[in-house]
């Protein structure tokens, strides 16, 4: 009788030109067990976990190894028992609830969907099980939340109603793909906590893919670290974060725990600021996106806006470059006051105030080239020839760290990180005084991501410009803003020096936030938890 | 061999093959056709013979160098119909997206109009009117199928807009005609190459609809349509005469769509470069 309930042996994906995805990984997972797959983007966590299902996205095949599920080797299946096997014994939770769901189903439906499909249940078994579920993920109203479509519920309660569909057939293997990273931190921690209540009620097994080490701190009974497809370290959760074996695990802890501290201590002394924002509001519709906001910018500084998504961050990215029409305050550069909408408004003001994006992706056209991406502004605000505009372009690419050749490469062949840092030469093209930053690491990986905040930083000492960072991530915050803005609805509720918005007295709102950044601790969770239910009783 | 850097399946070597041959047999029709377009140089409805290797049509024209000559006008109207409309309807469908409400609605509600009419009515309306010319029959054929083009190149320009790419363009305060030129067009080229295609096919088919009422291009020049109309009588007295053109109608679009299937097919492909956005 053994208790390990599912096993991978010599693992090996492949894509179809032939790439190694995934190289030769082997794992146990016992009943009861959850396992951590911690590794960057690209490191083939993901790919882990489906190819435990005997899945492969398009464009991978699984070329060796077994699978096991109970002592069963399910590669061996014929493709209508394997589509039994999944949803039944083995379930995938996805990182996007809204693009799992059907928009055009109601909620019910599509949780009693498979146990219905697989015959395992009648339709009211299956509702009156869904129903369960609800009730133990604490979902509002769980008779009723049912009848709700996908666009009707939060992103938090989605991702628990996800939870609630891979549950529905009683699998013993539940495969969780960063459930809870595009959630805020306040949202990720319910989730988190009832994801670990409902592996530990059911006694099954899981495996736990993220690329954040706090997260996985927490629910992980061992970790496996991965790296280019291979395993790096495997060992017990307390044993990775405090003793790591390997270097780059250890790198991976150690980046994780210099952002606790507060790196960036006096704010420059300013005579006039470079950006003043004064009594700001902006609407969509009736909405109040940003409600009377005072914020400034000067030389040389960082001033991050925190903030939960939806709390008006970006919003108030808009409104200073003139994307979202201010209805009353105003916005000054270097003095003068700024027309409230993008038309109108002169190059020389626009070239001043440049953007980073979230997501590097988007922000290059996939069609253009490095150098005419960045060679563009240079070309257009400053009316240089072609050849002059190509020393600029590299010598930008050197400024941001990247090889002079990359000129005549299309962005779709960089990776995350490259991108970013063309987005960054873009904005440097322009030289401007002002770079907006919104959530410019947030889709990169830890260690990648470290390397940007480095290079803004490095930047603003060379070029003396001023950086208004908007970011959900306290941790960076704390390490590169000299002043801090806290957004909420809208509205800034507190604002000051970052050391004094991070000490006490706390805006009972910072407060939250702050108490909601996962540590690395094991137990730092079940604290939280027990401090929160010892305040509400 | 690759295309575009893409490798044709079986069924896309095939398309590019039928393609390849009537295009060659349109610009050497002169040297190709053994008789001249307009002599008449037997019987009616002569059968196929060693002089005539299609017989003749319905005055004692070769049907052979006919539908060679044919070649020639039909796919030169109508390759020129979808350029035209091309231009037409992308410009214009761009512009409703980039340029703001006001002018997507003018041009949308516009559009609308024009697209609750049926095409060959409208077609048949301006073609009476102004008699039919071949400028003023791909004129007309060119802006009512626009309209088509103008959805689609909307709604795949509407896509494009929100991308944060054309939204760095316009903060650094490019004009409407580098947004439409250098960060839209390029990107909603794959879908467009894909749609010419069809149109194309349409267009053809379109031309030789006119031509069989009467509408399309004008005798002496021969096209597969008209062709189809002037021999129609031969079928009841079990000759194949209408059939050539109409076969060669057949094949073209065949041959155009097997090409457009394999070019949808590279778009949706994950490694296609839409996905890659």
């Amino acid at each position: 009788m053994t208790d390990t309930i599912l096993k991978l042996d010599n693992l090996r994906v492949e894509s179809l030109s032939g790439l190694v995805i995934v190289d030769n990984v082997s794992l146990e997972l016992k009943r009861g067990e959850v396992l951590g797959l911690i590794g960057e983007s690209g490191a083939g966590k993901s790919t882990i976990g489906l190819a435990s299902m005997v899945y492969a996205r398009a464009g991978c095949r699984i070329t060796g190894g077994r699978v096991e599920i109970d002592g069963d080797s399910i590669r061996d299946l014929s493709a209508d028992d394997r589509r039994k096997m999944r949803g039944q014994r083995i379930a995938y939770i996805a990182q996007s609830a809204a693009a799992s769901f059907n928009p055009a189903h109601r909620l019910i439906d599509q949780v009693c969907e498979m146990p219905i499909e697989h015959g395992l249940m009648t339709a009211a078994e299956a509702k009156a099980w869904a129903l369960e579920l609800f009730r133990a993920l604490d979902l509002p109203n769980p008779d009723t939340f049912g009848e709700r479509y996908p666009h009707q519920v939060s992103g938090g309660q989605l991702q628990r109603a996800m939870a609630a569909m891979a549950m529905s057939c009683k699998p013993d293997i539940l495969v969780l793909d960063e459930p809870t990273t595009a959630l805020d931190v306040t949202t990720q921690i319910e989730v988190l906590a009832l994801l670990k209540k409902l592996i530990r009620d059911y006694n099954m097994a899981a495996l736990y893919i993220t690329h954040d080490l706090a997260v996985v701190a927490q629910v992980a009974d061992r970790i496996m670290v991965l790296r280019h497809g291979k395993m790096v370290e495997l060992g017990a959760t307390e044993q990775i974060l405090l003793h790591p074996n390997q270097e780059y695990t250890a790198a991976l802890v150690a980046d994780r725990k210099a952002s606790d501290k507060i790196a960036v201590e006096a704010p420059p002394e300013q005579a006039m600021p470079l950006l003043s924002v004064s009594s700001a509001t902006g609407v969509y519709g009736t909405f109040k996106a940003v409600n009377n906001v005072t914020i400034t910018v000067s030389r040389s500084e960082t001033v991050a806006v925190v903030g939960e998504s939806g709390s008006g961050k970006s919003s108030l990215a808009r409104l200073i470059v003139g994307l979202l029409p201010r209805t009353a305050g105003d916005v000054k550069l270097n003095g003068k006051s700024l027309l409230s909408t993008l038309k109108g408004r002169d190059r020389e003001d626009l070239r001043q105030i440049q953007l980073i994006y979230q997501q590097p992706d988007v922000a290059l056209n996939p069609r253009q080239t490095i150098g005419e991406i960045i060679g563009r502004p240079v070309a257009f605000y400053f009316n240089r020839s072609p050849e002059e505009v190509k020393t600029r372009v590299a010598e930008l690419l050197r400024q941001v760290g990247l090889p002079e050749d990359y000129a005549g490469r299309l962005s779709t062949a960089l990776s995350g990180g490259q991108k970013q840092r063309v987005c960054i030469a873009r904005a440097l093209a322009a030289e401007p005084q002002i770079i907006i930053c919104d959530e410019p690491t947030s889709a990169l990986d830890q260690l990648v991501a470290d390397d940007i905040l480095k290079l803004l930083k490095r930047l603003q000492d060379d070029l003396g410009v001023g950086y208004l960072f908007i970011t959900h991530d306290l941790g960076i915050v704390r390490r590169i803003a000299h002043r801090t803005a806290v957004m909420l609805r809208g509205e800034i509720i507190a604002q000051g020096p970052t050391a004094q918005i991070f000490s006490p007295p706390f805006h009972p709102y910072t407060e939250n936030l702050l108490a909601s950044v996962p540590e690395m601790r094991t137990d730092w969770l079940d604290e939280v938890l027990a401090k929160r239910s010892g305040a509400a009783a | 061999m690759r295309i575009f850097g893409y490798k044709p399946s079986l069924s896309a070597w095939i398309g590019i093959l039928i393609i390849a041959i009537f295009l060659i047999i349109a610009i050497f029709a002169d040297w190709i056709a053994p008789f001249p377009e307009e002599e008449t140089v037997s019987a009616t409805w002569d059968s196929p013979s060693a002089d005539y290797l299609l017989g003749t049509d319905n005055i004692g024209r070769d049907m052979l160098s006919r539908l060679i000559f044919g070649a020639r006008m039909t796919i030169g109207v109508a390759l020129v119909t979808t350029i035209l409309s091309f231009i037409l309807g992308t410009v214009t469908g761009f512009l409703a997206a980039v340029g703001g409400q006001v002018i997507d609605q003018a041009l949308s509600r516009l559009v609308d109009v024009m697209l609750s009419i049926p095409l060959l009515i409208f077609a048949l309306i301006i073609l009476s009117m102004f008699g039919s010319s071949i400028p003023t029959l791909i004129i007309t054929i060119a802006v009512l199928d626009s309209t088509r083009v103008f959805r689609l190149s909307r709604a795949v320009a509407m896509n494009l807009v929100v991308m944060e790419y054309v939204e760095v363009a316009r903060l650094r305060g490019e004009g409407l005609w580098w947004v439409m030129r250098r960060e839209i067009l390029p990107n909603a080229l794959p879908p467009m190459i894909s749609e010419f295609g069809l149109r194309f096919c349409f267009n053809f088919l379109f031309v030789a609809g006119l031509s069989f009422l009467g509408l399309g291009i004008q005798p002496p020049f021969a096209d597969w349509g008209g062709m189809v109309r002037d021999n129609a009588k031969a079928i009841s007295f079990g000759l194949p005469a209408p059939l050539w053109p109409a076969f060669a109608i057949a094949i073209m679009t065949v041959g155009v769509n097997l090409v457009v299937d394999w070019i949808l097919s590279i778009n949706s492909r994950p490694s296609g470069a839409s996905a890659e956005m």
